[in-house]
């Protein structure tokens, strides 16, 4: 469905996306994961043929989108990072016209719709001008929006940052069913949850490239061991306790806030620290997750910048 | 039910229709939108006139006509010199908010362009399917206000057909500027309030509104000479009451209008192509 192949895009000296290559298959959900400024909605914006790259080969539904971005973007549904629904439509005018600006003819909107509405669990609110809605519904109606012109390729930036846990969960939920359905989605997210709850393969970018790329679970395998011990000595004795415990775990890193020891056996690791006669203020025993791949490959936690 | 199986309504055919139709998909939106505004276009395109034309027409031309009798200036009583003025800044006035509102909207305040751009549409279908929409405003703002003049008497019934159409082609022109003027705005703090002391107060001062731009010394004269709206009310005037034009003029003065509505629209399309795609 999507071919890159040394894509980039550069803004002046500055080059946001350095060559990259990757491919996504039908009906695979691909992320692209990374910190904020890590170049993941610059590279949406190339595959939803409305930003130009600056070199490299690039193909969409088989067409290049430089030469056939209409014909591209007629089969995409896109959800921006920023909602931009309009504040002075209702949320069935909001769809009706959306999917007008794809000459979809009214007497397919209208069922559409009704199926649109059920699926953003948004039928009670059909009538309501949209600055009333919450933060989920109006990323719900967004989503649903997206889907109007039932594309091809459904691409999320950041679908659920800033909203709430309960709202983030009702659309994981949603995001769930388009895949069983079969869906091929495009996600970029800086949350590692999300990653690992929607996404069959991903990228991980920083500065512009992609550092590594797998399923969520290869790549903790690949980058991270089975478990981590976090352990907080409190900020001024981190970085002194440290080497003292480094060769307890298979790799330490020290954070400011707190050292995290990677092992096999989380258990067993904890209590030979403590056998050394240290004792953490907290100590949390965990499965390594995407965020520990991260800060593996980039030497930086996700939610810095 | 199944949400993303291929609808039947997805053909190539809907795919070259949209690509096609662009401009007027987004002026139907545009006209949804302005419908939910229309208590206010109403009273604006009603009140405006009939305000203007009680205190100025009236107020002001019982001053004028008391001074220089009934075929005060330009030979016609002040009311019939006014009403091409008048109705010329209407609709150059009614097409500003039909532009400027939507397009600092669009790029700026909800982003709306953004998600256009992300459908079949383009850059220049958006820019057209603004001017598209506003020209309806434009429409209706000046049959209503041609309205209100025929029963001040200030013009004729056969000015329908010639006091309308340089109004609406004011508009259209003056639309198409403000299409290219705003569509590079980054920052809206204070853009429509400067527009409007800069460009738009001056401008409908200095056109040779209220008197003839002749009366004015020859140092502001150059105000009339470069603003649509003082060829847009020379026109009129020609028209309505047959004021003293030579030909030379009153093709210079059509060519203005057309000029500058067809180089507006140009650099608007490729101003509004280049935003959405950088």
């Amino acid at each position: 469905m999507i071919s890159a192949s040394g894509l980039t895009k550069r803004y002046g000296n500055f080059t946001a996306v350095d060559g990259i290559d990757f491919e996504v298959a039908r009906g695979e959900s691909f992320g692209v994961l990374g910190p904020n400024g890590a170049g993941k909605s610059t590279t949406m914006r190339m595959i939803a043929a409305t930003l130009l790259r600056t070199s490299g080969d690039l193909t969409i539904l088989g067409k290049d989108p430089s030469r056939a971005g209409p014909a591209i973007r007629a089969h995409l549904g896109v959800v921006p990072q920023q909602d931009n629904n309009d504040a002075e439509l209702t949320v069935r005018e909001n769809l009706y016209v959306y999917g007008r600006y794809f000459g979809l003819p009214r007497s397919y909107l209208k069922p559409r719709i009704e199926e649109l509405l059920a699926f953003a669990q948004l039928e009670d609110k059909r009538d309501t001008k949209i600055d009333t809605l919450s933060g989920g519904m109006k990323r719900r109606l967004t989503i649903a929006r997206g889907l109007i012109n039932d594309p091809e390729i459904l691409m999320l930036d950041e679908p659920t940052t800033g909203l709430d846990p309960q709202a983030r969960h009702i659309l994981w939920d949603r995001l769930f069913r388009l895949k069983e359905d079969g869906a091929t989605l495009v996600v970029t997210t800086h949350h590692m949850d999300e990653a690992e709850q929607l996404c069959d393969r991903l990228v991980v970018m920083d500065r512009g490239r992609i550092v590594a790329e797998g399923t969520p679970a290869s790549l903790i395998r690949e980058y991270a061991s089975r478990e981590v011990v976090e352990v907080r000595f409190g900020s001024d004795h981190n970085a002194e306790i440290a080497p003292l415990i480094a060769d307890i775990g298979e790799r330490t890193e020290v954070l400011p806030d707190r050292i995290l020891i990677y092992t096999e056996t989380g258990e067993e690791s904890l209590q030979a620290i403590v056998a050394r006669g240290f004792s953490p203020v907290t100590s949390l025993v965990r499965r390594s997750s995407l965020e520990d791949v991260f800060l593996r490959l980039t030497g930086r936690t996700l939610e810095d910048e | 039910m199944s949400l993303v199986t291929r609808a039947p309504a997805h053909s190539p055919e809907v795919d070259r229709r949209a690509a096609r139709r662009g401009a007027l998909y987004v002026a139907e939106y545009r006209l949804r939108s302005m419908w939910k505004w229309r208590r206010s276009i109403i009273t604006d395109g009603l009140g405006n006139p009939i305000l203007y034309l009680t205190s100025i027409g009236l107020g002001v031309g019982s001053l004028v006509n008391a001074n220089l009798g009934p075929t005060g200036i330009d030979g016609v009583p002040y009311l019939v010199f006014l009403a091409p003025a008048l109705i010329t800044a209407a609709a150059m006035q009614g097409v500003m908010n039909e532009i400027m509102f939507p397009t600092l909207a669009g790029f700026l305040w909800d982003k709306g362009f953004f998600a256009m751009r992300a459908t079949p549409i383009s850059g220049g279908q958006i820019a057209d399917g603004l001017l598209l929409a506003a020209s309806a405003r434009i429409v209706f703002t000046t049959i209503v206000y041609w309205l209100v003049l025929l029963a001040f008497g200030a013009v004729g019934w056969s000015s329908a057909l010639t006091l309308i159409p340089v109004a609406i082609l004011a508009g259209l022109s003056w639309g198409a500027a403000m299409l290219a003027a705003t569509a590079n705005v980054k920052d809206d703090s204070g853009f429509i309030s400067l527009a409007m002391r800069i460009v738009i107060m001056p401008m409908f001062l200095f056109s040779g509104t209220f008197y003839p731009l002749s009366s004015l010394p020859l140092a502001v004269q150059w105000i009339g000479w470069i603003s649509p709206l003082w060829h847009a009310t020379e026109l009129g005037r020609w028209l309505s009451y047959g004021m003293a034009m030579p030909p030379w003029q009153v093709a210079v003065s059509l060519a203005y209008l057309l000029g500058l509505g067809a180089l507006g629209l140009i650099i608007a399309r490729r101003r509004f192509e280049r935003r959405l795609t950088s």
